[in-house]
């Protein structure tokens, strides 16, 4: 199993690592028996992502989807956001081995969570915006 | 403290030492006669494979026609549990034990038996990861074909009472075979004086080049055929011996067990300054028990940190170790040793094994020591897990009773 420079880049010096204490939106996904969770943190101005902040327990991949993942949203429309795929995250860091593949799957998913979180506390039902965020393949 | 290079991977591999690769370089250049030759350069290379053997089998306490070369633990394993397929499956007996912590190339070899038709008892081990001959005692049933057990466990390092056990499946007249490759070198072994049957070794945990290992069968047992060719291993392992390796080998298992006991002393001492000073590290426990366990292991879970993020880190201040065991990497699941323990998943997950030798140094260990607390903290700065921990939002209660309790109180 190979991590691409990228991959090692963002898990070495992660971005966007924290919290948000007056986030807009708090998204959690993933299990800690499952050894990943991700817990993903939005600020949202004008319909705008302004900030974005994260906290991982995870592998190398999962902190490096993470990374990459915030850097991707950061400036963007929730739209736009909303168009962030796995497959993206994954593009965007020079490839995952096939069994890492799931984290990038999380870092999309936790994303989703926290703009459907922003969402209900706007008092708009996410679900037909955001979609279903189902669980992981990987892990059942 | 000046970054350094730590190799701390002695269980996954060794480097091959010094007397071990001048002892195999005359093989390849010079003695390079393929031993089934008759001419005089053939017959040195035989000669000396066979001396090999001789030496091999003297440090082990058998005859030297006992000793079956291999490419290493794994086959050698494979071959020894196959052997019961056709010799014991003809009389009937299909059953086998072995424990739920083996290396892999028992625990599938077994699997694969089972699809054969075997029935496979896996003895439950205990919580700092022992199994007694008690419980072999009691597993062992009239059509009991073969015991496997390990002499010593690759990732907790625990040392099972293997004389104890042989003893058991003697007395009950069961062949039993043990997967030493953890103990050579670490734990005295007699096979002859510890009534063991079969015994797996492999050269590069021992400072031997990788491809190389042996296993030791009784005379007596039936040893069917591995590979079909030419005239090699008493005509069981057919092909040109790996002669330069098998030098090298028993170069390296006679170093190995030349001082046992000094080579203990040296090694638990620097083995109990790295756990004591990495204990402290809260929300953390040594798995498997500090008495019966090898010189250089050390495996210990910290909660809230996920094992393969706090390798990388540690090979970023050059430090090489293992989470969970090395074979295991490219599964998701964490160890299946440490979940045989009981542990649950979550504590599993923040496993690191270091496993250091007699040419670790103590500053190696003090480096140790002060790196991994700040990779601990760097990690669970970023981990929700550890924020929920520390937080005392969530029950935690099932996973916080297997490690040190927490220190920071944070909300008072």
């Amino acid at each position: 199993m190979l991590y691409s420079e990228k991959v090692m880049d963002h898990f070495a010096n992660p971005r966007n690592v924290g919290e948000i204490s007056d986030a807009d939106g708090i998204g959690e996904v993933g299990n800690a028996k499952c050894g990943d969770i991700m817990k993903m943190y939005i600020k949202v101005e004008n319909g705008i992502i302004s900030d974005c902040k994260f906290k991982t327990f995870g592998c190398g991949a999962a902190i490096a989807t993470s990374s990459a993942a915030t850097d991707m949203i950061i400036g963007k429309t929730i739209d736009e956001a909303l168009k962030l795929t796995n497959k993206k995250v994954v593009e965007a860091l020079d490839g995952l081995p096939p069994q890492k593949l799931h984290c990038s799957v999380l870092a999309e998913q936790a994303m989703k969570s926290a703009i459907a979180d922003y969402y209900k506390r706007q008092g708009v039902d996410p679900l037909p915006l955001v979609g279903e965020i189902g669980e992981c393949a990987a892990c059942h | 403290m000046e970054k350094r290079f730590v190799y701390a991977d002695n269980a996954a591999t060794t480097q091959v030492s010094k007397p071990v690769l001048e002892a195999m370089l005359p093989y390849m250049t010079e003695h390079y006669g393929n031993p089934s030759s008759i001419y005089s350069m053939g017959r040195k290379a035989k000669r000396d494979i066979e001396n090999a053997r001789l030496k091999i089998a003297e440090t082990l306490g058998c005859g030297a026609s006992e000793i079956y070369f291999t490419s290493g633990g794994s086959e050698a394993d494979n071959w020894a549990i196959r052997s019961c397929v056709l010799s014991m499956a003809e009389k009937g007996k299909k059953h086998i034990i072995t424990t739920a912590f083996e290396h892999h190339a028992v625990l599938h070899t077994c699997e694969y038996l089972a699809k054969q038709g075997f029935e496979i008892t896996y003895l439950p081990v205990s919580e700092n990861g022992l199994i007694t001959a008690g419980q072999v005692k009691d597993a062992i049933r009239s059509d009991t074909a073969l015991v496997t057990v390990m002499y010593a466990n690759n990732e907790i390092g625990t040392i099972l009472p293997i004389p104890e056990i042989a003893g058991v499946c003697n007395e009950k007249k069961v062949i039993f075979h043990t997967d030493a490759v953890q103990a050579v070198g670490n734990v005295g072994i007699n096979v002859k004086e510890q009534g063991i049957d079969m015994l797996s070794l492999s050269g590069h945990k021992i400072h031997a080049p990788k491809g190389v290992g042996a296993l030791y069968v009784r005379r007596g047992i039936s040893l069917p055929n591995l590979i079909f060719g030419g005239a090699q291993e008493r005509n069981r392992r057919a092909g040109t011996e790996n002669v330069p390796a098998i030098i090298g080998l028993a170069e390296a298992v006679s170093s190995a067990c030349a001082d046992i006991p000094g080579k203990v002393r040296k090694v638990t001492a620097m083995r109990d300054r790295l756990i004591d000073g990495i204990l402290p590290v809260e929300c953390s426990r040594l798995n498997g028990g500090r008495d019966n366990r090898l010189p250089g292991n050390v495996n210990i879970s910290f909660l809230g940190v996920e094992g393969e993020s706090l390798l990388l880190l540690l090979d970023m201040n050059g430090i090489c170790v293992s989470s969970g065991s090395a074979c295991t990497s490219g599964s998701l699941d964490p160890s299946h040793v440490l979940l045989a323990l009981g542990m649950p998943h979550e504590v599993a997950h923040g496993s690191l094994r270091l496993s250091i030798s007699d040419e670790t140094t103590d500053e190696d260990v003090d480096y140790i020591i002060e790196v991994i607390p700040k990779v601990i903290s760097r990690i669970r700065e970023m981990s929700p897990l550890w924020e929920d921990i520390i937080n005392g939002e969530k029950d935690m209660d099932s996973l916080l009773k297997w490690v040190s309790p927490v220190r920071k109180m944070v909300n008072q």
